[in-house]
């Protein structure tokens, strides 16, 4: 079971890897830093958020763990339009 | 040369500052503050005392972002404004010639005043010197009481239970929050306090802070109870600091006034940030916002009109999403309205215009932990409280902020009907 969902977690990590990334809405963005103390690569997230830039550095995992520690509602994951060209 | 100066190193200073640096980057640009620790992220000073990150974290500019802004920095208080001379007066520093003056000088956190106050022990959440002060009193305590209302007295709350102590909680009415939260939403935030060990006390104020050997010892309330504590933290709302402007006879009244360029009454000089009050000519009233993306936006308009570029600033929907008691909530738009008994002005991260509701329906569903209410205009919704699961969250500011014509589902909306679902659905169809 473990490893079962294990392995179901790494294809939707994967799945998101390969065709999303992190996007911040600037509006609701209060610079605390949080998802760049938890960035376990150190991504300073917070940067793209002041810049209202997605997280587009090739060496984001997409862990997720900026989106859900940050207490502000700021980050999500969106397709990348470049993907979502290519599934038309 | 053009010599641009800036009155203050929060949100809507910087904004500005480095707006100013796009546009004109020859020009001479002075930024003063007193702040001995300049420009950092005074929202996330909350996370800073529960203990999720640690101080260094709350710095936004590094060393090479200043060098790139070439601006002059003068630490210093500024005493003085003299709109003829058109020079500022800084501390020991002398006097400071301006062109086009920006006010960005914030607000502070009004005052404890009863008797006791003067007593070290006594705290609020403004700044960073007060935030390292509850942190080393928090050491040595092990009970404090909290009294105000509104983000700050709860932050204040949820900080000291994190580091450990004791808490109680003083309401003078007999609900938290009532002039933005409606009851069933007020009780749900008391309801994990409770949960997490907060002793609420309802319809009871502070009368005076006992103290030993100038030192806190404990509190009496007006039922005459006496409550043992070390620390009374203090969330009763925050003033802007305009007695700059009052004393060089700029027109004021809850704030500096502007109208919607950020002008003040003064051609040369703006106002930006929690300490402007801007007109908007849309309802002919002018409001006051303590939020952070408000004031970011306020600064970069104010430096495009000190420059001469036209520029106007359009009131968006003030949004506010928070964990309040731990639950993530978001408050988009008007959804409250009358006063609140512990808060003697604005609170810090709220908007007047949350508390300015016209003619609406509410409705709201909920299960235990899930809450939404939508507030019903007649062809609009015109705020929202989304608490709990956020997946509504964005859809509801989108539909909020674009004043979308909700008339196609409005017969939908309904007592006992699955509101968000509708939402959502109304939602999809209008992004695509």
């Amino acid at each position: 079971m473990g490893i079962q969902f294990n392995l179901g977690n790494e294809s939707k990590r994967r799945e998101v890897l390969a065709s999303g990334h992190v996007v911040p809405d600037q509006m609701r963005c209060v610079q605390c830093g949080i998802c760049s103390y938890n960035c376990p690569i150190g991504i300073d997230v917070r940067r793209h958020a002041w810049l209202g830039e997605s997280i587009d550095d090739s060496h984001c995992l997409t862990c997720g763990e900026c989106v859900r520690r940050c207490p502000r509602g700021v980050l999500r994951f969106e397709k990348t339009e470049l993907f979502m060209k290519g599934e038309k | 040369m053009t010599r641009y100066v800036i009155l203050g190193t929060g949100v809507a200073g910087v904004a500005a500052t480095s707006t100013l640096r796009t546009v004109e980057p020859s020009s001479e640009i002075v930024l003063v503050g007193e702040d001995q620790h300049g420009f950092y992220s005074r929202p996330g000073l909350a996370y800073y005392l529960n203990n999720e990150i640690p101080e260094k974290q709350l710095t936004i500019f590094t060393k090479d972002d200043w060098k790139k802004l070439k601006v002059r920095y003068i630490r210093g208080l500024a005493t003085r404004l003299d709109p003829g001379k058109h020079q500022l007066e800084i501390g020991e520093s002398g006097h400071l010639k301006y062109d086009r003056l920006l006010l960005a000088t914030g607000s502070n956190a009004v005052p404890l005043t009863l008797p006791g106050a003067g007593l070290q022990g006594i705290v609020k959440l403004d700044d960073l010197d007060d935030t390292r002060r509850i942190l080393s009193l928090t050491r040595h305590a092990r009970t404090a009481v909290v009294v105000g209302g509104g983000i700050i007295a709860v932050e204040l709350v949820e900080g000291l239970l994190a580091r450990g102590l004791k808490v109680h909680y003083f309401l003078r009415g007999d609900r938290y929050w009532p002039n933005v939260l409606d009851e069933k939403e007020s009780r749900l935030l008391e309801h994990r306090l409770a949960e997490d060990g907060v002793s609420l006390h309802f319809k009871t104020e502070a009368s005076e802070v006992l103290g030993k050997r100038g030192k806190v010892s404990a509190i009496r309330t007006s039922k005459g109870e006496i409550i043992r504590c070390e620390i009374v933290a203090v969330g009763i709302g925050v003033r802007p600091r305009m007695e700059l402007a009052i004393n060089a006879g700029l027109t004021t009244d809850r704030g500096i006034l502007t109208d919607e360029s950020l002008q003040t009454s003064d051609a040369d000089i703006f106002a930006a940030g929690d300490v402007s009050q801007v007109h908007d000519p849309l309802s002919g009233q002018s409001f006051i916002d303590t939020l952070w993306y408000p004031a970011r936006e306020k600064g970069r308009i104010a430096a495009l009109n000190m420059s001469g570029r036209r520029s106007i600033y359009k009131r968006k929907v003030a949004i506010n999403v928070l964990r309040l008691a731990g639950v993530m909530t978001t408050i988009i738009g008007a959804v409250g309205s009358g006063s609140d008994d512990d808060l003697v002005s604005v609170a810090r991260g709220s908007s007047e215009t949350w508390q300015q509701l016209p003619n609406t329906i509410a409705l709201e569903s909920s299960t235990e932990i899930n809450h939404l209410r939508l507030m019903i205009g007649e062809h609009t919704l015109v705020g929202a409280m989304v608490m709990g699961e956020q997946k509504l969250s964005i859809p509801l500011q989108d539909i909020i902020s674009s004043k979308a014509d909700i008339t196609p589902i409005r017969h939908l909306l309904q007592p006992g009907a699955p509101l968000g679902q509708i939402m959502m659905d109304f939602w999809t169809n209008l992004k695509n």
